[in-house]
């Protein structure tokens, strides 16, 4: 993803006023854009405007974002996951199978997250250990984890999940407000303090930024590297049990192109496809902005692959605006 | 005689070679088997049911000896294809071959929005083709109406041409090869061709030696549009359907045909042969399956395992040549 020719960079003789780049920052502008959706859709359908829409709005978008939040950081490092959804339909497909021999809940659970870890970790040791390119061994992975569930699973399907089980994807803690919501919230605040308070965090953006300056710098760039592959395959065992316990079986397409969406949350939330720069918050925004654009449309019965074109000019236009925008002030 | 000496070396070194040997040894295991695999008429159809990948192959290399990825390659050929069709069904009156000429002008329009974004606002070809991918595949629903165009709708030349064989050979085949030589020539025999390949090595020196980068990056984005396209009508002449879900996920098949032959997703590394026998690798393994009493599920997860095992390969071959003068950085390029 090297794919930009060197440019110079430009030192200001005085740095910008704190509270006016806070004010023309990624995060307030995505904030800006959410808000105006937000807007849009209560105009639009006057069913969007109550509690429990608003909390069914949240279910499309938080398995999805969880996996963003790691994504994220594995994108600042320089790295990318391809094989997120694949993750998902592998974990499923392993939880399903578990399921055939009467293993319950707390096991289900254990597995769908710790075959997750696996796969994270799996593509962590090609990329980092055999020194090979995150992309292209991602989307090996990718067609070998889902093509597992397809051997396993067929055209068949798991189905007959425990009833306690089914709490993670559908459960609420408090009136609106389901499990996997406040799951979201507490998995940001981590990843949140993670990336922007904490040194491991500095050492992400140090990597990506000038992976040699920080090996030589101290930083053990493969082990951090790894760290994040397998965070990221963990949080793809958490999506994967969400969404079976929400969907209530496995078949082998589950998930399907979920990659895409994701990368394409982390991207809008301000991420650099060429690394080292990004913010968990910008993410987090882009998350409801995409949850928020699905949802209104849905409302509207506009079918889901027109919606996929809202998404794609978004990802565009938000995008290529700051840079429009740079270069008719030039 | 001295010659052959004198090459030999050289073509053993040589990653195609490798991979031609290996598909051969792999049509012969599977012969053991089934006699009847290796026999000319079914090579052919295995030739002729791959077709339409090597062809996205090519295209795809292009893009990726840039150092540029064209996700959108799939889409494309979905969007083409389908107002290709739509033309033919509601305007039968319009002769084939006009269509055949207007499919690759439309696709080269698409990648042209591709390259042009990657050219002009310098946003990364992954982060564009990422954004096209829906937007062509949601506007090929939206142009059908989110119907489909089925064989009874077409006109029965716009089906039948690409199988008028021709010495033995359907014509789906013939624009394969006639593609792949275009393209041999293209690559190995014209400055464009050379800029392709220097901006992928090192587009700092490409810039002091007198190639616009983005420039470049635009045509092979041009390119791959423009095979897209036609492959769109290929695509819909082939299975006589066109639907928003036609070669849905198709562009991970076509980058995987181009890795498995060798093309460095690094950029700068990769020919027209490596492309096609990358194709051909997945061609194979898909009509071996049910020859030898495999199901068809098996094959995603082979093809995966073959990607990283031919990753593995050419980072290892990657390694042994040259001296190392300067350390790479760690994995620094992604």
């Amino acid at each position: 993803m090297n794919d930009q020719t060197p440019t110079t960079r430009h030192v200001p003789d005085r740095l910008d006023n704190p509270l006016r780049s806070a004010l023309f920052s990624w995060p307030s502008l995505l904030l800006v854009v959410a808000v105006a959706i937000f807007i849009v859709n209560s105009l639009a359908s006057p069913y969007f405007l109550s509690p429990w829409s608003l909390s069914d709005a949240t279910f499309n978008f938080t398995e999805k974002a969880l996996i963003a939040l790691a994504m994220a950081l594995l994108i600042i490092s320089g790295e990318i996951d391809l094989s997120v959804a694949a993750i998902i339909a592998l974990a499923s497909t392993a939880m399903g199978f578990a399921l055939q021999f009467g293993i319950d809940t707390p096991g289900l659970v254990a597995i769908g997250i710790g075959t997750g870890l696996a796969c994270g970790a799996f593509n962590g040791f090609l990329v980092t250990r055999l020194g090979l390119p995150s992309i292209v061994v991602t989307i090996g992975t990718m067609s070998l984890f889902r093509g597992i569930s397809f051997i396993v699973l067929g055209d068949q399907a798991f189905k007959g999940y425990p009833e306690s089980f089914a709490f993670f994807g559908q459960g609420y803690v408090w009136w609106v407000v389901s499990f996997e919501f406040v799951l979201f919230i507490a998995a940001a605040a981590i990843y949140y303090v993670a990336l922007h308070r904490t040194s491991f965090g500095r050492r992400i953006f140090v990597i990506g930024n000038n992976a040699t300056a920080a090996q030589f710098s101290g930083v053990r760039v493969e082990r951090v590297k790894f760290v994040l592959f397998c965070l990221t395959g963990l949080m793809a065992g958490i999506a994967s049990v969400l969404l079976t316990s929400r969907l209530g079986s496995t078949r082998p397409s589950i998930a399907q192109g979920w990659e895409l969406e994701v990368i394409t949350m982390v991207v809008l939330g301000g991420v650099s496809i060429l690394g080292g720069a990004g913010s968990i918050v910008g993410v987090v925004i882009a998350a409801f902005i995409m949850g928020l654009v699905t949802f209104g449309l849905g409302l509207l019965n506009v079918p889901g692959i027109v919606m996929s074109i809202f998404i794609g000019l978004l990802l565009i236009v938000v995008i290529a605006l700051p840079i429009v925008y740079r270069m008719v002030r030039k | 005689m001295r010659n052959i000496f004198a090459l030999a070396p050289r073509v053993l070194r040589l990653r195609e070679f490798w991979l031609a040997i290996g598909i051969a040894v792999m049509i012969g295991a599977i012969a053991t088997r089934a006699p009847s695999f290796a026999a000319p008429a079914n090579l052919a159809d295995i030739f002729n049911n791959t077709a339409i990948l090597m062809i996205l192959a090519l295209g795809q290399m292009v893009v990726i000896l840039t150092r540029s990825i064209d996700l959108s390659i799939a889409a494309n050929v979905a969007l083409s294809g389908m107002v290709i069709a739509l033309l033919n069904s509601t305007m039968p009156w319009i002769p084939v071959p006009l269509l055949i000429v207007a499919a690759p002008l439309l696709g080269l329009a698409l990648g042209a929005i591709n390259g042009f974004l990657v050219w002009k606002l310098d946003i990364p070809a992954i982060v564009v083709t990422l954004g096209t991918l829906t937007i062509y595949r949601g506007t090929t629903f939206l142009v059908a109406g989110g119907q489909w165009v089925n064989a009874a709708e077409m006109t029965p030349d716009f089906i039948s041409i690409t199988r008028l064989e021709l010495l033995g050979l359907p014509l789906l085949s013939w624009s394969a090869v006639l593609i792949a030589a275009a393209f041999y020539v293209l690559m190995t025999r014209t400055p464009i061709g050379r800029s392709i390949y220097a901006i992928g090595v090192n587009p700092t020196a490409s810039v002091y030696a007198g190639i616009n980068v983005g420039r470049t990056k635009f045509i092979a984005f041009c390119i791959s549009g423009l095979v897209a396209g036609l492959c769109g009508y290929l695509w819909v002449s082939r299975y006589v359907i066109a639907s928003s879900e036609t070669a849905v996920g198709y562009e991970l098949q076509v980058i995987a045909a181009c890795v498995i032959g060798g093309v460095s997703i690094a950029g700068g590394v990769g020919t027209v042969g490596s492309a096609l026998l990358g194709a051909l690798f997945l061609g194979v393994i898909s009509s071996a399956l049910p020859v030898i009493g495999v199901s068809p599920f098996w094959q995603m997860a082979i093809s995966g395992a073959a990607i990283i095992l031919a990753v593995i390969l050419n980072a290892r071959a990657g390694k042994k040549t040259g001296r190392i003068i300067l350390k790479r950085a760690e994995g620094g390029a992604a």
